[in-house]
């Protein structure tokens, strides 16, 4: 049985502090290059290994991931 | 990028709790006090307290958090939160009044509240956010800086000849009579988050209880202050804060935790 997750970033409440990055256990999560209206580099998913074990939710100081998680 | 059939709200796991409002914070980028106010928030919602709890909001970086709190919230003078909140928790003994300090606040000019406070047992929840520095005026020498820390203030580093130790309040309070529930946490990664909320809901159970005073401090990075980016601070704090504070719990259940 597979696990899948999904995080959804608030773009505009997000402010670009990284914390969330190295927390992730599969590297899911990177700065983007685009910037939200406060002019942040936001983060933003890169790529689809996430596992809904919600750390990075866990440690982001402006609560801006959301985080859905599935067995498949 | 992710299978859109996961989005759905019957596979949601986390979203930002309702306790907390829908402004932007103003903390600087990485700052534990966002952190330290989601736990707040998530305990809140999930004992159900919204109704009864009264937030105490000191000076400081966080003399703004009734503006991120949706829950009643009283301003108190520089350092008096825990005289206001024994006002407060007297007056309306079946509600839950908290109070969110800083180490300038608590620890420096509010001294003298928070020990009587404390000594006296009163039954409120405070929460004490240590991050070593003066945050809101600018980085400048706190009484729990560590010896030999360069502060604004103390551009050289904090020497013990002119500037005096720093104070391990915690371990003080922990001391008291009062205190019935004395902890120390961080919120550097994910696994200290879920232990500083578990602290944090032991907390207000003790409340709900009717215990006594239960102190939560949390060891917390100001990344401006220090003038590094959020994850060096956050690594910062793990190989100098945290061997002088140490994490752990230090009076449960009334009872100190021996070493």
């Amino acid at each position: 049985m597979a696990i899948k997750g999904a995080i959804v970033f608030d773009v505009e409440h997000c402010k670009g502090c990284g914390v969330c990055i190295p927390t992730c256990p599969n590297q899911v999560i990177a700065f983007s290059k685009n910037v939200n209206n406060k002019g942040y580099n936001y983060a933003e998913a890169v790529n689809d290994n996430c596992i809904g074990c919600t750390s990075c939710a866990m440690v982001c100081p402006d609560g801006v991931i959301t985080v859905y998680k599935v067995k498949l | 990028m992710f299978n859109p059939d996961i989005i759905k709200p019957e596979n949601l796991v986390y979203k930002r709790t309702s306790v907390l409002t829908d402004n932007v914070m103003h903390y600087c980028p990485g700052c534990g006090h966002g952190t330290i106010h989601r736990l707040i928030a998530e305990v809140i919602e999930e004992m159900g307290i919204q109704e009864k709890a009264i937030c105490v909001a000191p000076v400081g970086c966080s003399v703004l958090a009734y503006n991120y709190f949706d829950v009643d919230s009283q301003g108190a003078a520089h350092g008096r939160a825990p005289a206001i909140a024994t006002a407060i928790q007297r007056l309306y003994p079946d509600n839950h009044t908290f109070t969110y300090q800083g180490d300038g606040d608590l620890a420096a000019i509010g001294t003298a509240e928070t020990i009587h406070a404390c000594n006296r047992g009163e039954n409120i929840v405070m929460i004490f956010v240590n991050n070593g520095i003066y945050g809101m005026t600018g980085g400048q020498m706190a009484p729990t800086t560590l010896i030999g820390m360069k502060t604004a203030t103390s551009p050289y580093g904090r020497d013990v000849a002119l500037n005096g130790h720093p104070l391990k309040i915690t371990e003080l309070l922990a001391d008291l009579p009062g205190t019935y529930y004395v902890t120390r946490q961080s919120v550097q990664n994910a696994a200290s988050v879920r232990k500083a909320k578990k602290a944090i809901r032991q907390a207000f159970e003790n409340q709900k209880a009717k215990k006594g005073t239960s102190f939560v401090e949390v060891v917390s990075n100001c990344n401006s202050g220090w003038k590094m980016t959020p994850v060096a601070a956050n690594k910062w704090m793990e190989e100098n804060m945290f061997p002088f504070y140490p994490l752990g719990d230090m009076k449960v259940d009334g009872q100190k935790v021996s070493k």
